[in-house]
This record gives C-alpha cells, structure tokens and sequence, in this order.
C-alpha cells in the first residue's frame, strides 16, 4: 500500500508546482508577514539567498514541526514568543547557535543553552481610555487591579500567549499563591477576557472597559490609521511584573541542511538595517544598542530599567501557567 | 435506535455491502467511497493515537472538568439558536427568491450566498465595530448602539454567515419540488400559507436536515467568532488546549469528544429523514423558474417581503462590505498589487480543484445514500460529516503525519492541501446533490434503461440534468470554504504559498485593518462574481428547458 502510494505521489510530484527547492532557505515564521515580509525581501536582494516563507500561527506552527520532528522541511523557526521557543527547545529540536551570533545580544536575550537568540522584544503595558481615566488616577502596580475601584473595568485575554507568558513572569517574580490571588482576585473584580490584544484595544476605544493589559505595539497600529484614536497606554512603576518585556526570537533546526545560510540570516535580523527596521515600522523594541531610538518608545535602556528583573528562560513553564489558570477557573 | 440494535446492524453489514456491491460496486461507486473511507479514518487514526498517549491525572484536570459541562451546554445552546434564526432568516429567503415573483430575485440570491465569503471573524470584527462609543454607529449618527457580545452576539454573527448553508439547500430543493402539486393542492382549496405549509414544507425536509446539519456543524467547530464575542463554547476548551499549550494530546481528547457531539447531530438527522421518498412521476411537469412559473402572488406583503430581502442584505453583505472599505480609506497602499494578485492565483489554484472534486465524490456518494439505502450506504455519507466536524487543526497535523510517513515526496505540496480541502469539505457539497436526488424519479432512469443504454450513459441522460443545480450548488460551497479556510492552509501549503484569507487573518492579527481590506474585499467581489457566473448559468438552463 505504502509503495503504490509512493509511485502515485512519485507521478503527482513530476507536475506539482510550487515546491520548496533544496537550494532554498525555509523559514516557519510565527511572526505576521505583515510585519517581517520587507526584511526578508531586503535580505534575499543583499545575499542572494533564497527565502521561502511559511507564515502562520506561532502556536499551531510549534505544533507542526512538534508533529514534523526529524522529518521537517525547515531550516529556522522564527516565534512570536518566547513560551513557543521554549517548547521546541525543550523537545531538542534547535540546534545551538555559534557563540558569534549569541554575544550580538545581551545575555537577557537569549536562550542559555544557545538553542534561540530574541530578534526584537515587546512589552506588556496598561491600556487606558483617556475619557474615563485619568493618566495620573492610573494604578502602580498590577496589584491595583483588584481593587473596587476597578470592579468590570479592566480587560484581559487569558488565552493569549503573551499574556499566559505574563502570568509565567508573575509565577517567578511573587510566587505560586500570590499569583494565584491576583488571578482570583482579578476574576472576583469582574476582568473581561478577550481573546487577544487588538480585541482589547477595540474594547477600550469603544467604552466596554476602560483599562487593558495588551503588549506595547498594537495601539501605534491603531494610531496610525486614526490619531485621534481614543485610547492611551503606560507603564507600571519600575520593576512591576506588568511591564514584563517578552521577545520575539528565532532557533535553527536540527533538519536544517543550510545551517550556512541560516546563521547569515540570523545576523541579518541582528544587524543595525533589521533592527532599526523593527524599531521604525514595526513598533518593537530592538536586541541591539545600535539603532536610533524611535521617538514614541523608550529608549532600549530605560525600558531595561522598567522592566522587573526576570530571566526570559523563567518563562518556558507555560505548562504550570496552564495548571494555574485553570485551577482559578480562568480558562 | 438502541445500541443493541445498532449492533444488530453492525454485524448485518457485510451483507449489505454485498447487495450493494452486486448493483452498485462498480469503480465509480467504490473510489470515492474508499477515498473518502481512507481520508476521514486518517484523522480519527491519528486522534486515537495521540490520545492514548494521555496520562490519567492530567486527562481528569484538563478533559473530565465539570467546566468543560457548562461549555458544551453553551455550546448545545448556541447551535440551537442559530439553526432556529438561521430558518427564520433562510426559509423565507429561499421561498421568495424561488416562488414568487418577486424582482431582482437572483440579485437577492446572490446576497443570501455571500456571507459565504466572509471569513467569519472578518464578519465578527465588522458587527463588534458597529456598536460602542468609537463605532462606525456612533461615527455616523452621533449617537452609540450597545456593542454586540455574548451569547447574543454569538448568535447574531454566526447566524448572518451561516444561513446561506440553508438558505442554498432549500433553495435546490424548491427548485426540484413539482410546482404541479401545489396546484394540485390549491385546486382542492388550499389557501396559499396552507399550500406552503402542508405542502412545500414536508418536501423540504432532506434540504433542511442537510444544510441545518452544517450549520450546527459549524456552530461547534467555530472559534474564531465565539472567542471575539466573548462567548465560551467547547471548542474554546480544544484551542487553548492546542494554541496556548502546544498540546496534541489532550487536545486530541477533547477533539474526540467534538466528534461525538457531531455524532449526536448526525444521528438526530439520520432520524429524521428515515424512510423519505419525494421523487415525483417525470422530472415534474412544471419547470420552476420567478419567470417560467410564478403561481404565488404576495399582494399586500410585497412591501414587507421587499423590506426583509433588503434588511437581510444590508446587515449580511452591506455592512460588511462598506466597513472593510472603510478600514481600507483609513491607510489605502496600492503597492501591493502584485501580492493581491498572487494571493488571489494561488487560492484558487487549491480551491478550484478541491471544489469540484468534492462535487465528483459528492454524487456517487449521495446516490448510493439515495438509491441504495443501506446501512453501509448510509455510513459512508455520514462519514464525510465525520471529515467535516474533525477541527482543521487536527485534520491538518494528522495529514502532516501520515503524509509524512507515506508520502513525504508530496509534503507540503499543493496536493496535499486540495486533498484536505477536498476531504474536509466534502459534507458540504453531499447536501444540496442528495435533495436533488430525492426529487428525481429511479424510475427515468430505469425507463432510459429500458430503451437499451448502459447504467452510466442512463443516468447521465436521465438523473444527471436534473441534479445540475444541485451540484451547482456544492461547487460554490467547498469553492467559497476554501478559498478562506485558515488553519489547513497555514499547516499544509508549501511554504512561501499565501492565500487572500491568508492575508486578511495575517493583517488583522496585526491590527493592520487597512492592509487587511483590500485582501478581504478581493476575496468577496472574487467570490461574488463566481457565484454570479453560477447563477447566470442556472437561468440560461432554465430557459432552455421552457
């Protein structure tokens, strides 16, 4: 059976159109084309590499390949964050890069054991509504949250992965119990779910909720299209676990057969050019210190100073975040 | 039917396949059955296996949680509402674009077909952003409407794109009721709304069982909708489990337990429809067609008919259309015209084929389902709703599985992602061929038989102009479904292949509306204009058969 389905496929291949070639560099990307499709193209024109991409989920894209193993057509596995690196890291599934690549960061941004190195970071914020919030009347502390003040005002979205990723941070930095009272404490006060960032967003601006907690970039999108757009954003005081900063971040297969050219893709996405294109179009905060600061972020190192000292490795436990939240009967 | 009945015929099978085999088995009858066999036992393979590799502690915590109750009574309330709204929207719909003499009757039909080609939570997105303080409500008329969410939004939105599923059933099947008996039935005295609901009624019942079927189908594989609106059904317990956990193996669980859900759906259809047969004496002394054969006048309720074709036009195609147009306003950038373009190339290169290869394996299929009753015929109908109800997901990881293992030459090559579309969406298009086939008499083809033709050439002189509509119908179906299907797409095209649906989902997910609108409105007018060319084909029929 198996052969002639071999022979059938042998025979479909001779028209199939499309196909990836050996000679090409094939990349799962967890990241929007949206946001990463001109960095390819800049890098195809300077190397003369060939790229071809497979856009998708981060999280159903970590499952493929968890699926693929040995057998995947991939050379790299760039995610949206650092819970989905983890998860292939842990199945030995990356390759370690070459200590040429990893020293371009500081050791926050990477993966101790070499397996992916951060392209660019994203912070989480407080969303606000300005016409019912007063930037000064804003809470310092995620644990603010709880209070009545905030009873049904605050959306949240559980399910998505960079706030399950928060959540991870939280575990680290205050411990089992107290996160779990912050989570009960959040549901008790009424937190609205919603299932990813820009829903939240949607929700501050039309006046179902008047504070969010989504990742930093999402409202320059929003603002970009419309300035008056009715929604701002802050940080918590420094060090509080609600500016977590999380990466996006890229690791080299272990099937990969252009290991050459995938670490020169690697550094590309390092260089001054790929950075300073995340800074300026895509709204991220860069893994290098040689761009020009965009004016609507903070500066690399201040954000360094906001955000709570945690290692990024802390947040590969997605599973115990999983447990925690479903123990609070949050999903 | 108890389970030890069931049994009873389980056992009894081979011998039903036998009887089936001695008029039936021939090769067109036995490919698609044992394609469709082989490509819905795959995923159920595959879900087995990943599911025994569950550990007992983690299956009570993750699977046997008394929460993943509550959802599946939010789920079984959410399909029950939509079906329900989903009649009272469709039945009318379909009734007065098909019998009555109503103007711009295929202008409205093609309105009743193009929610279809929204993705659903573009349509999500478009009802969320009417209402509010910044919505596009408020914007207009200075005042703000409640945002829609929860149940009620749930229901509101995926009613608005699910009810051409019914709408298109019941429109094939009118078609193919014998206008004869309601004049049968209008001589004796029936008064019109008596006509209608002691007569079209009861013969609509195979088009309303198949396309309510994929619309519950739908309500309980849906997420991208109910997560937007805030509503948590049981498919939200299977996302989380795959999106945020990375997990195939209780994911796996809970796609079973889908599947069983399915079953119950399923099996209340098979219930219904047990023992009909609608066929009439001829291929029906009248022709439908508003212009052939227009017996009902409406008199006073023309407004109010006017009034609901238009209403249900503006909410469903209307409003959607002119907010995607507004994202686009907000930030137009023609320069990606080339990648418009390839988007559109490449989804119809997968979508096309699939569509009418559903239709191929559609008809031999829904014609042993017909004319060779039998508890195996029946089985392998159902099964393809089997295919359509496995989440995508699961579909597409248990194809790169096995692909992967016995055919890794063709991984990741487009044949692959026609075959799952093909597979997947092969429920929708048996629906609108089986109520043909309900309204076309055995006995033409017997008769042409008679005259000396071979089997097929009788059934293509005979049966098949008369289930042309119907299959019409099927094409539109797995063609619309796919040209926007996501996660099949993402997981099983080569890389570098993109789809317009593709596009939108990655521009939204960004928050980048403005980008995404010109990828969406391509995909709705691309899809109008098929549909068009569909329609316009059915009244050149039409004419001239009169």
């Amino acid at each position: 059976m198996r052969y002639l389905v071999q022979l059938l496929s042998v025979l479909l291949i001779i028209v199939t159109l499309g196909t990836a070639h050996a000679d090409e560099l094939v990349i799962y990307s967890g990241r929007s084309k949206s946001l990463v499709a001109p960095i390819i193209k800049q890098f195809e024109k300077e190397t003369g590499i060939k790229v071809k991409v497979r856009y998708g989920n981060t999280a159903q894209l970590a499952v493929a390949l968890l699926e693929e193993q040995s057998k995947s057509p991939a050379d790299l596995f760039w995610a949206q964050d650092a819970g989905a690196l983890g998860a292939i890291n842990k199945e030995g599934l990356f390759n370690a890069l070459p200590e040429s690549i990893l020293s371009k960061v500081p050791q926050h941004f990477r993966n101790s054991g070499g397996g992916w190195v951060a392209t660019s970071g994203r912070a989480r914020v407080i969303a606000y509504a300005p016409e019912r919030v007063k930037p000064e009347t804003l809470p310092d502390s995620i644990f603010e949250l709880t209070e009545p003040k905030w009873k049904g005002r605050v959306g949240w979205a559980p399910q998505n992965a960079s706030f399950q990723a928060f959540v991870t941070g939280l575990r680290r930095l205050k411990g089992e119990q107290k996160t779990e009272e912050w989570l009960r404490g959040m549901k008790a006060n009424g937190a609205k779910s919603y299932p990813k960032n820009t829903p939240i967003i949607q929700a501050l601006a039309s006046g179902e909720i008047d504070l969010g907690l989504p990742n930093h970039y999402y409202l320059f999108r929003f603002k970009k299209g419309d300035s008056k757009f009715p929604v701002e954003q802050a940080f918590f005081k420094p060090g509080d676990p609600g500016n977590l900063v999380n990466v996006a971040g890229i690791g080299l297969l272990k099937t990969s057969s252009h290991s050459q050219a995938a670490h020169a893709f690697i550094e590309f996405l390092l260089s001054a050019k790929a950075q300073q294109f995340f800074v300026s179009e895509v709204f991220e905060y860069p893994v290098t210190d040689e761009v020009i600061p965009n004016v609507k972020l903070l500066p690399l190192d201040e954000l360094l100073k906001l955000m709570p000292k945690l290692d990024l490795e802390a947040l590969d436990d997605l599973e115990g975040t999983l447990k925690l939240l479903r123990k609070a009967e949050i999903l | 039917m108890n389970l030890s009945q069931a049994l009873l015929q389980l056992r009894r099978l081979p011998a039903y396949r036998q009887s089936v085999r001695l008029s039936a088995g021939r090769w067109y009858f036995l490919l698609p059955t044992v394609a469709v066999g082989v490509g819905v036992v795959l995923p159920l393979v595959y879900l087995l296996v990943r599911a025994f590799e569950a550990e007992g502690a983690n299956l009570v915590e993750i699977v046997f949680r008394l929460k993943n109750l509550r959802l599946l009574g939010n789920t079984a309330l959410l399909v029950v509402g939509v079906v329900v709204l989903d009649t009272l929207l469709a039945v009318p719909l379909a009734w007065l674009t098909s019998c009555t003499p109503l103007k711009g009757g295929r202008f409205f039909t093609l309105m009743g077909v193009l929610p279809l080609a929204i993705p659903s939570y573009v349509m999500a997105y478009v009802l969320l952003s009417l209402g509010g303080n910044n919505g596009a409500f408020a914007h207009l008329f200075g005042t703000s409407i409640p945002r829609l969410g929860g149940y009620w939004g749930a229901l509101i939105a995926l009613s608005l794109y699910t009810f051409p599923y019914l709408f298109l059933n019941l429109r094939a099947a009118l078609f193919s009721v014998d206008p004869a008996l309601e004049e049968s039935a209008r001589s004796l005295g029936c008064r019109p709304w008596e006509v209608f609901y002691r007569v079209v009624i009861p013969q609509l019942r195979p088009a309303f069982t198949a396309g309510g079927l994929l619309v519950g189908l739908h309500v309980l594989g849906d997420f991208g909708v109910v997560s937007l609106m805030r509503y948590e059904t049981f498919s939200y317990a299977l996302y989380v489990q795959y999106i945020a956990a990375f997990d195939r193996v209780y994911a796996a669980w809970l796609a079973l337990m889908l599947l069983i859900l399915a079953g119950g759906l399923l099996y209340t259809e098979a219930r219904l429809l047990r023992g009909l047969r609608l066929d009439r004496a001829g291929s029906g002394v009248g022709v439908r067609s508003p212009n052939a054969y227009s017996p009902v006048s409406l008199g006073i309720w023309r407004g109010a008919a006017y009034l609901f074709l238009a209403i249900l036009a503006l909410v469903s195609v209307v409003i959607p259309i002119v907010t995607v147009s507004l994202w686009m306003v907000k930030g137009m950038d023609i320069s990606h015209l080339t990648d418009l373009f390839n988007a559109l190339s490449s989804a119809l290169l997968a979508s096309a084929p699939a569509a009418v290869l559903s239709a191929c394996f559609a008809l031999p299929l829904a014609y042993m389902g017909v004319r060779y009753p039998s508890p195996f015929s029946r089985l392998m109908e159902r099964v393809a709703y089997i295919g359509y109800a496995t989440p995508p997901l699961a579909f597409a990881l248990s194809l790169i599985f096995f692909a992967l293992w016995a055919t890794p030459q063709l991984y990741q090559t487009v044949w692959v992602l026609i075959y799952a579309y093909t597979l997947h969406f092969l429920a929708e298009a048996i629906g609108p061929v089986r109520s043909s086939l309900y309204h076309a008499s055995p006995r033409l083809e017997e008769a042409a038989r008679g005259l000396g033709y071979s089997a097929l050439t009788a059934f293509f002189k005979a049966t098949f102009p008369l289930l042309i509509r119907g299959l019409t119908v099927s094409v539109a179906f797995v063609f619309l479904a796919s040209m926007k299907e996501l996660p099949m797409t993402f997981l099983l095209s080569p890389p570098g292949y993109e789809t317009l649906a593709t596009n939108v989902w990655s521009y939204t997910e960004e928050a980048m509306f403005a980008e995404a609108a010109p990828y969406a409105l391509t995909l709705l007018l691309f899809s109008a204009l098929f549909v068009w060319v569909l329609l316009i084909q059915e009244r050149s029929r039409d004419a001239s058969l009169a």
